[in-house]
């Protein structure tokens, strides 16, 4: 069990340095000169050789590298050229409303995907399996950012029961930050519920068939136990890996929906950075949100040590 | 062959609709889709054209027609690249298996958990925002996609016996991947290419919304939502249409990829 989590972290650390090397190089090899990617053709020679110092860029590209991700280990993310202000200060900030508006949309998800796919399972072929696969089709196929827009157009500018848009802050209450964050959430969890949804259905049918599940009904256990006991725990365990898989895109659907809601999320971070080029801004939160990603997957890997003691026992 | 289901006929019906109307696009719009007539700006459906006109006075209908052209010029070479490399690297992998494999597997699970979204954010950093820089990001993502189903089959393939037996007389490996992997997932990968295909529509629509793929004048589905929004309460109808216009499209394509799975293999039925 030890040995398994000392090798799945140091996987884990190899992945996070590849990645952030790829981002490195995107950004700061591969374009030639950063400093006339980020202010452009026009760009005078004096104005240019300083942001190439104020960058750095007069080092090697290694020790550059080397340089970011010991800042990265320190939380020093370096200073925003647009902002004039550290990277870390612009996250933090945002990181409150991404990461809220990611965890809302995944517990409405689950909250609806779950009893929608072991309802459908149970009455499979009937009506309300039927409905439920038309939904998953129709909501797979639905954009979020349009869902988005179309909330809008229903909610507040015809009813007028939530706002369009924009983020009051925590300061001004929960209630005032959940109110703000609900359409958003709800547009990013429809498409990512459908699909959870089938693969719920599919699961369940998967175990409904197998031998246990037969031999405890022979046995005499009642529908109820049996659902409980013997299929839901184990038609989890794909559920489970689905969910971490969908992890990416909520985190690509959160940078549509915030810019749909205009909310300062880090998505819209992203957006706004790469407008003004900002590659300080964009090379840093690119890699949170991918790193985001890279660790939770991890944490689903090892989740399945605690659904699963089979793996447990191997292990 | 099984008999045509419902999900073959309709997903069918509806990419053969978006395919065609791509192509009409190319020869006949009711309207020039860039004409702009400021005197018939955001009318509602029906007052003028089928769809009504947007901001610039422009036929909504004849946008979407052109935008069914630009999102399937974006998707489709996206996809065929990444399956292209996809299915390389994956018989390379089986074929070679050890360490290559290992690391080669590893890799592409990062490159998947990597959201394409945030690919396109770095490209569009270098390269500038624009179409190339959407189908760089799409492409990439459907590496891995391509890679794990090509490698599943390609490991099965390559462990039958007279594979075996033509290894041994000497048939190198490229070309048992080219004689006898390819027929065997030429099955497994139409199916995964028209749902790829559908997943990369609803990326470059969300692209193009975000002004990071196909670039204006040249209408497209997502550029058409972004600018509905600021006229959402005066014109809703602009943000209907384009959306419907992508649903039906990923529908359509989802439901052809269901219903070739039914009929190519009757016991994938039921899995995802």
């Amino acid at each position: 069990m030890l040995r398994l989590l000392a090798f799945r972290l140091l996987s884990l650390l190899l992945t996070l340095a590849a990645v952030s090397a790829v981002i490195f190089v995107v950004l700061e090899v591969l374009p030639g000169d950063p400093a006339a990617v980020m202010l452009g053709t026009a760009a005078r020679e004096d104005t240019l050789a300083a942001l190439r110092l104020q960058l750095g860029l007069d080092r090697p590209a290694l020790e550059r590298y080397l340089l970011w991700v010991g800042g990265l280990v320190r939380g020093d993310l370096g200073t925003s050229i647009t902002y004039q202000l550290p990277v870390s200060t612009l996250v933090a900030e945002r990181l409150w409303v991404t990461i809220p508006l990611s965890l809302l949309a995944i517990l409405v998800s689950t909250l609806l995907a779950l009893p929608l796919g072991v309802l459908a399972a149970a009455n499979r072929g009937g009506w309300v399996d039927r409905g439920v696969l038309v939904f998953s089709q129709v909501g797979v196929a639905v954009p979020n950012f349009w869902i988005g827009l179309l909330f809008i157009l229903l909610f507040s500018s015809t009813l007028g029961w939530l706002p369009a848009g924009g983020f009051p802050g925590w300061g001004a209450g929960w209630g005032a930050g959940l109110k703000a964050l609900l359409l958003p959430a709800l547009a990013l969890a429809l498409p990512q519920a459908a699909v959870l949804t089938r693969v719920t259905r599919s699961s369940m049918l998967e175990v409904v068939g197998a031998d246990h599940v037969r031999t405890a009904r022979a046995k005499g256990v009642g529908r109820a136990g049996l659902l409980a006991r013997h299929v839901v725990p184990n038609a989890l365990i794909p559920v489970t890996t689905i969910l971490g898989l969908q992890l990416s895109f909520f985190v690509g659907g959160a940078v549509l929906v915030e810019n749909v809601f205009n909310l300062p999320g880090l998505g819209r971070l992203a957006y706004q950075a790469l407008a003004q080029r900002d590659l300080v801004v964009i090379k840093d939160v690119v890699l949170l949100l991918a790193a985001l990603v890279i660790v939770v997957n991890a944490l689903v890997d090892l989740s399945y040590l605690l659904l699963d003691p089979r793996l447990r026992r191997r292990a | 062959m099984r008999r045509i289901t419902l999900p073959l006929a309709l997903g069918g019906g509806l990419t053969l609709l978006l395919v065609a109307t791509a192509f009409l696009s190319l020869a006949w719009t009711p309207e020039a889709p860039a004409r702009v007539r400021i005197a018939l700006r955001l009318k509602a459906p029906l007052v003028s054209g089928l769809f009504g006109t947007d901001h610039f006075g422009r036929d909504v209908l004849s946008l979407l027609m052109a935008g069914a052209w630009n999102s399937l010029a974006v998707a489709v070479p996206a996809v065929l690249a990444g399956a292209a490399l996809g299915v390389a690297l994956g018989c390379l992998a089986a074929s070679l298996r050890g360490l290559f494999d290992e690391i080669a597997m590893r890799v592409l699970d990062v490159v998947f958990a990597f959201p394409a979204v945030l690919s396109a954010v770095l490209l569009a950093a270098i390269l500038g925002p624009g179409p190339v820089s959407a189908m760089v990001a799409i492409a990439v993502f459907n590496v891995p996609v391509f890679a794990r189903v090509a490698r599943g089959v390609a490991l099965q393939v390559f462990s039958t016996d007279y594979v075996a037996a033509a290894r041994t007389l000497g048939k190198r490996p490229v070309r048992v991947a080219v004689e006898d992997v390819l027929p065997n997932i030429a099955g497994a990968l139409i199916v995964q290419l028209t749902i790829q295909l559908a997943l990369a529509i609803l990326t470059e629509a969300g692209l193009s919304y975000l002004g990071l793929g196909v670039r204006p004048p040249d209408p497209s589905w997502g550029r058409m939502l972004a600018d509905s929004q600021t006229y959402l309460a005066q014109a809703p109808h602009l943000a209907i249409a384009p959306g419907l216009a992508i649903a039906l499209a990923v529908l359509g394509l989802n439901l052809l990829g269901d219903g070739l799975r039914d009929a190519l293999d009757p016991r994938l039925r039921e899995r995802i």
